[in-house]
C-alpha cells in the first residue's frame, strides 16, 4: 500500500464515540480535528456505527469535506472525499472483561493477570489453587460472574500436571457462561504446561470454545506473554465484537483489526518509552475505571483499577480513600455529610460538571486518591518475575512466600503521561501537574505531560500499521508538556535548605516543605544544576551533585521540596489548609479572587 | 457534542411500556406472541446445572490418582443417592479397608485420573421469570423469555435500591417538600407502593420495614441512613440485588430534594393503583433507573402518548439544576448562548441562562447541570 495521505481513527468508549482526522501536510502527519458524539451501543440504537458516523459528520461538518457514503467510511480517499485508512479501538459496552486461573497465585496465575491486563482486559477475579479459598468457593465464584472469556495457566513446561489439571476440572465443574450470547460456548485460551494440554482438551473441550497457546511461563525464569495476548484479542475480534450491536459493520469499515481501548493506550505508552527512551508511567483516569501503564527496565506493564474513576464510581474512590484521606487535600471544611451527598449525587448524575470553584477543588481532591490507590494497586503487579531465585519443581514451590520487587522505581522514572478529562480537561494546566505530583510522588527528575484532547487510544492502533504517523502525531498534537519536576529526597537539619539548584546559572534555594515554580517554556530547555546537601538523593545518591538538561513546558519547571515521602501533611487542620494554600499559591492552581471569596464560614481559620 | 445537558427521566402518564423478560440461560418459553399475561405469570422457566461437588477419591481411599477408576463404584454418567457408596479399597490383604460415599444425590461427571478427583453434579435448580408486568406478549425470543408490552403510567428514578415488587400505590406525604417520618407511615401502608416527599429519614426506612411495605418511592435520601438500610457501603451504582425488606426508589438524588411537581401530581393520581416497581439501578454500560408502572387494564397501545420528558432544551424550558449552586432547584430557561463560556471554575464550557423559580434571579449554569423537566 501507498503512504495514507488520510486516517481516521475512532475510539467507541463507554459514553463517547471519538473521532480523530490525521493527514500528511508538508512531508509530516499532523492532527486536522476531532469530532464526537455520545457511544450507541446500548438501546434504543444498539448499533455502534451511528455514533461513529455522528462522530464523523462532526468532522465533515469541521472540514467541509465528506468521508462517509452509504456502506460508511469511504476508503481509500478519492479527491477531496473519503480517507485512506480507517481504524477503530472500543470500550464499549463494557469493554473486555475476563477471568484468569493458574496454579500458583503469586506465579502462573499473577503472569496470567499480566496478560490479560496488558491485552486490555478488565480482570473480574484470579483463581489460583493457593489463592485462600475452598474448591466450592472457587467454583460458585466462576459460575456467579459472566466474563467474556478466561485465560487458563499453571506449571512450567514439563513439569508436574496435577495442579493444572485440578484448576481444569473446578472451571469444568463451574460451567461458566460467558456475559454476551446466550448458548454460546465460553471461549477458553490454556497457555500452560504443554504436557497438560491433552488433558485439558479433554477436561474443557467438550464445554467451552478452547483454544490452546504457548505456555505462557514456560520457565519460571521467564514470562511469555504475546501468544496469549494475541489470542485474547483474536477472540475480542470473534467473540466479543462480534457480539456487541453493530460491530461486524464497524470490523468490515476498519482496516485494521479493532482493539480494546486500554490495550491500544497500552501500545500508545509503550510507543512513547520507545520514542523518548525513557522509563514512563502512564495513567488512564476515567468515569469508572482507572488504568496505570509503566515502562521501567524495559518491561511493560499495565493494571485496571475497574472500580476508581470521576464519575461512575466516584462513591467507591471516597469508600476505598476514606473521608480523612480526601478531606486532607481540600484547604476548607466540608461537613461530612454534604461530601458525601455531593458525590453521591455525582455518582448518578455522571455528566455533570463542577460549576464552583469549591466543587472543582473536591473533584481534583478525589482524583488525587484515586491516582494514588490506583498506582499503588500498580506498583502490587509491576513486579519482577517471583520464584525465579533457584531452580525448583513447580510443586516445590507451592507454598513459595518470597516476593517480587517491583519495578517502578520513582527516582529513575522519567515521564508520567496523564489522560483522562480530569487531568486533560483541568482548567489550569498548574492544578494537572500538582494532582500528578501529589498522587504519584516521583523523586528526582521527571518530565510531566498530559494527552490533550485523549487521544492515546487511536494512536496506539495507528501505530500498528502505520507507526511513523501515530509518532508524529503524538509528539505535536497529543502531547502536552507541562513541564518538569524536581524533587530532591531526604531531610536536612532544621532551618537548612532542602536543596539548592542552579537554572542556567541562576541559583535557587529551595526549602523544606515548599513548591516553587521556575518559568521554564515549552520547547525550550535549562541546564540545571543541582547541589544536594548530605542525606537528600536528587537521583544519584545522597549528596551527590547532578546535571542535567531539563524540559520547559506550559508551567514551567516546578521545584518540589516536599522532601519526605509520603507527604507529611500536617495533622493539624489549620496547618494543613495553611500549607495546601502555601502550594496551591506557588503553583498559581486556582484563581485567587475566586478562592478569596470562597464562604469564609465554610473554610477553616488560619492562624495568623 | 450537540446534547450536552441531561435528557431527563421518563414520567409518563400513558405510555407504550415494553419488558424483555429474559432467562440467564437458554430455556424454556411458556407463553406465545399475543398471549395476556398477569405480573406473577410465568414466561419462561429454565434449569440451571446443579452445583457441582468435587471429591478427592484418591486422597479419601488413600490411592494414586491413576487408581481410581479401579476403586469406584460408580461411572461416569450414574446416578447416586445421598450415601451411596462412591468408591471402595480392601487395602492390603485386607487390612487398610477404605470407604466413600456420596454426600449429595447427583450424577457422577467426571472421574479424573491425574488428580484423583470426582465431580458430582447435583440435581438442576428449576430458576423461572415472570411477566413482572401485566400486558401482552408482542414477541417471543426463542428459548430466552419474552417481550412483554402494555399501556399505562411508568415513573423512572434517578437511583434505587432493592428488586421487582408490587403493591397499590399510597401517598404517605402531603407535599412534595415534605420529609417522610415515622409516624406516617401506618400498619395500613403493608404490602403498599408508598409515596413520600423530599426526604424520607433512617428512622422512616426502620419504620416501614416493620410495617412491611413494598417500596417507597421519594424524592431523596441522606447518603448515610441508606448505608444503614442496605447493611453496607456502596461503590458503583450497580443495585438491585440487596437483600432488603422493601425496594426504595429515590425521583431525584441524595439529600432533602422535594420530588418534581410532575412525578408528585402523577403518582397523586395514580393512588389506589397496583404497581410494578423495581429499584435495580445500573449507571454504567446499559443503563438502567428504577422504575415504577401502572398497567392499564386491556389497554390497547392506541392512544399511547409515548410522553418523555422533553428531550430538546428550549427558550421556556423548565429545568432541575442538578449540581451546586442551587442544587435541586427548578428554573426556567431564558437564553441559549450557542458560544463556550466560562464559568467559575474557569472552564469553557456550553452554557444556559435560567430564571429561578422563587426569586426570578437569572443564573448562568452548564448545560450539563441540568435536567428536563417540561417543555
Amino acid at each position: 500500500m501507498s503512504e495514507p495521505r488520510s486516517i481516521i481513527a475512532t475510539d467507541c468508549g463507554s459514553t463517547t464515540t471519538k473521532a480523530i482526522l490525521i493527514e500528511e501536510q508538508d512531508g509530516a502527519y499532523r492532527l486536522i480535528c476531532r469530532g464526537e458524539a455520545p457511544t450507541t451501543v446500548e438501546a434504543p440504537y444498539e448499533d455502534v456505527t451511528a455514533g461513529v458516523r455522528n462522530a464523523v459528520r462532526e468532522i465533515e461538518e469541521l472540514t467541509g469535506r465528506r468521508f462517509l457514503g452509504d456502506e460508511g467510511l469511504m476508503t481509500p480517499r478519492n479527491g477531496d472525499q473519503g480517507t485512506d485508512i480507517y481504524l477503530s479501538t472500543s470500550s464499549a459496552g463494557g469493554g473486555l472483561q475476563m477471568m484468569v486461573a493458574g496454579v500458583v497465585k503469586s506465579m502462573t496465575a499473577e503472569s496470567a493477570q499480566r496478560a490479560a491486563l496488558g491485552a486490555g482486559a478488565i480482570v473480574m477475579d484470579v483463581i489460583a489453587i493457593d489463592d485462600g479459598r475452598k474448591p466450592y468457593e472457587r467454583i460458585e465464584r466462576v459460575r456467579s460472574l459472566r466474563p467474556d472469556m478466561i485465560l487458563l495457566s499453571g506449571g512450567i513446561d514439563g513439569g508436574t500436571i496435577t495442579h493444572v489439571a485440578q484448576i481444569a476440572e473446578l472451571i469444568a465443574a463451574a460451567e461458566p457462561k460467558p456475559r454476551l450470547g446466550l448458548g454460546f460456548r465460553l471461549p477458553i485460551i490454556f497457555a500452560g504446561n504443554i504436557a497438560a494440554r491433552d488433558h485439558v482438551q479433554e477436561i474443557l473441550g467438550a464445554k467451552a470454545d478452547l483454544r490452546i497457546v504457548d505456555n505462557l511461563r514456560p520457565v519460571l525464569e521467564r514470562e511469555n506473554l504475546g501468544p496469549a495476548r494475541h489470542e485474547i484479542h483474536n477472540l475480542f475480534m470473534e467473540h466479543v465484537m462480534a457480539q456487541a450491536p453493530g460491530y461486524d459493520r464497524l470490523m468490515r469499515w476498519a482496516g485494521a483489526p479493532i482493539m480494546p481501548t486500554p490495550g491500544a493506550v497500552g501500545l500508545g505508552i509503550e510507543n512513547v518509552a520507545k520514542q523518548y527512551g525513557t522509563t514512563v508511567v502512564g495513567v488512564d483516569i476515567g468515569g469508572a475505571t482507572t488504568d496505570v501503564f509503566s515502562v521501567f527496565q524495559g518491561v511493560f506493564n499495565r493494571t485496571v483499577s475497574a472500580n476508581l474513576g470521576m464519575s461512575y464510581s466516584m462513591r467507591n474512590v471516597l469508600l476505598e480513600a476514606g473521608v480523612a484521606n480526601i478531606t486532607r487535600w481540600i484547604p476548607f471544611a466540608v461537613p461530612q455529610a454534604d461530601l458525601r451527598n455531593r458525590i453521591s449525587n455525582k455518582m448518578i448524575r455522571p455528566t455533570s460538571v463542577p460549576a464552583l470553584l469549591e466543587d472543582l477543588i473536591i473533584e481534583q481532591a478525589l482524583a488525587r486518591e484515586a491516582l494514588r490507590l490506583a498506582f499503588e494497586h500498580h506498583k502490587t503487579l509491576a513486579v519482577g518475575l517471583k520464584g525465579t531465585h533457584e531452580e525448583k519443581d513447580i510443586g516445590a514451590l507451592f507454598n513459595q512466600v518470597s516476593t517480587g520487587q517491583t519495578l517502578i522505581d520513582l527516582m529513575a522514572l522519567g515521564m508520567i503521561v496523564g489522560s483522562g478529562g480530569v487531568l486533560s480537561h483541568a482548567p489550569r494546566r498548574s492544578q494537572a501537574a500538582l494532582m500528578m505530583l501529589d498522587a504519584f510522588q516521583p523523586e528526582g527528575i521527571t518530565e510531566l505531560t498530559v494527552d490533550s484532547i485523549f487521544m492515546m487510544p487511536q494512536l496506539g492502533v495507528l501505530s500498528t500499521i502505520h507507526p511513523r504517523a501515530a509518532a508524529e502525531v503524538f509528539d505535536k498534537d497529543c502531547l502536552i508538556r507541562l513541564g518538569t519536576a524536581i524533587a530532591p529526597v531526604g531531610r536536612v537539619p532544621a532551618g537548612q535548605p532542602l536543596c539548592t539548584i542552579r537554572v542556567d546559572g541562576r541559583e535557587e534555594t529551595l526549602a523544606v516543605g515548599a513548591i516553587r515554580k521556575v518559568p521554564l517554556a515549552d520547547g525550550t530547555t535549562a541546564r540545571v544544576e543541582i547541589a544536594p546537601p548530605r542525606g537528600v538523593d536528587v537521583g544519584k545518591g545522597p549528596g551527590v551533585p547532578v546535571s542535567a538538561e531539563v524540559k520547559g513546558g506550559v508551567v514551567g519547571l516546578i521545584l518540589d521540596g516536599r522532601g519526605r515521602r509520603p507527604l507529611g501533611l500536617p495533622e493539624n487542620p489549620a496547618d494543613r489548609v495553611k500549607k495546601l494554600m502555601e502550594w496551591n499559591t506557588a503553583m498559581d492552581c486556582y484563581p485567587a479572587a475566586a478562592m478569596s471569596a470562597l464562604d469564609t464560614r465554610q473554610r477553616v481559620e488560619v492562624r495568623a | 457534542m450537540a446534547s450536552a445537558y441531561v435528557p431527563g427521566l421518563k414520567v409518563a402518564e400513558r405510555t407504550q411500556v415494553r419488558k424483555v423478560r429474559r432467562l440467564p440461560i437458554p430455556g424454556d418459553v411458556l407463553v406465545h406472541q399475543g398471549q395476556t399475561v398477569s405480573p406473577d405469570g410465568v414466561v419462561a422457566r429454565a434449569n440451571l446445572p446443579g452445583n457441582p461437588q468435587t471429591l478427592n477419591v484418591a486422597h479419601a481411599i488413600g490411592v494414586d490418582p491413576g487408581s481410581v477408576p479401579a476403586v469406584m463404584q460408580k461411572k461416569v454418567g450414574d446416578t447416586v443417592a445421598a450415601g451411596d457408596l462412591l468408591a471402595f479399597t480392601r487395602g492390603m490383604f485386607g487390612f487398610g479397608k477404605r470407604e466413600l460415599k456420596s454426600p449429595v444425590a447427583g450424577t457422577i461427571e467426571l472421574i479424573s485420573t491425574v488428580t484423583g478427583q470426582v465431580t458430582l453434579r447435583e440435581p438442576p435448580i428449576p430458576i423461572e421469570v415472570s411477566a413482572y408486568i401485566s400486558g401482552r406478549v408482542d414477541e417471543v425470543l426463542a428459548n430466552e423469555g419474552a417481550v412483554i408490552e402494555t399501556v399505562g403510567a411508568m415513573i423512572q428514578g434517578i437511583f434505587g435500591v432493592g428488586g421487582e415488587r408490587r403493591g397499590e400505590i399510597a401517598i404517605a406525604a402531603s407535599a412534595p417538600d415534605e420529609v417522610l417520618e415515622p409516624p406516617a407511615l401506618t400498619p395500613a401502608l403493608a404490602g403498599k407502593v408508598v409515596v413520600g416527599g423530599a426526604l424520607v429519614t433512617g428512622a422512616a426506612l426502620r419504620r416501614a420495614a416493620e410495617v412491611g411495605v413494598a417500596a417507597i418511592v421519594v424524592g431523596g435520601v441522606v447518603d448515610t441512613d441508606l448505608i444503614a438500610y442496605i447493611g453496607k457501603d456502596l461503590g458503583v451504582a450497580i443495585t438491585g440485588q440487596e437483600p432488603v425488606p422493601f425496594s426504595l426508589i429515590l425521583t431525584e438524588g441524595f439529600g432533602a430534594i422535594p420530588m418534581a411537581d410532575r412525578t408528585w401530581r402523577l403518582l397523586g393520581r395514580l393512588q389506589g393503583r397496583m404497581a410494578s416497581v423495581n429499584g435495580a439501578t445500573q449507571i454504567r454500560a446499559g443503563v438502567m433507573r428504577p422504575e415504577v408502572i401502572v398497567a392499564e387494564a386491556g389497554a390497547t397501545a392506541a392512544g399511547a402518548t409515548g410522553e418523555e420528558a422533553g428531550a430538546t432544551l428550549d427558550i421556556g424550558t423548565v429545568i432541575r439544576l442538578i449540581r451546586e449552586p442551587f442544587f435541586g432547584h427548578l428554573a426556567e430557561v431564558v437564553e441559549l448562548p450557542p458560544e463556550l463560556t466560562e464559568i467559575e471554575t474557569e472552564a469553557h464550557v456550553r452554557v444556559l441562562r435560567a430564571k429561578l423559580r422563587g426569586d426570578g434571579r437569572v443564573l448562568t449554569v452548564p448545560r450539563a447541570n441540568v435536567e428536563i423537566l417540561e417543555s
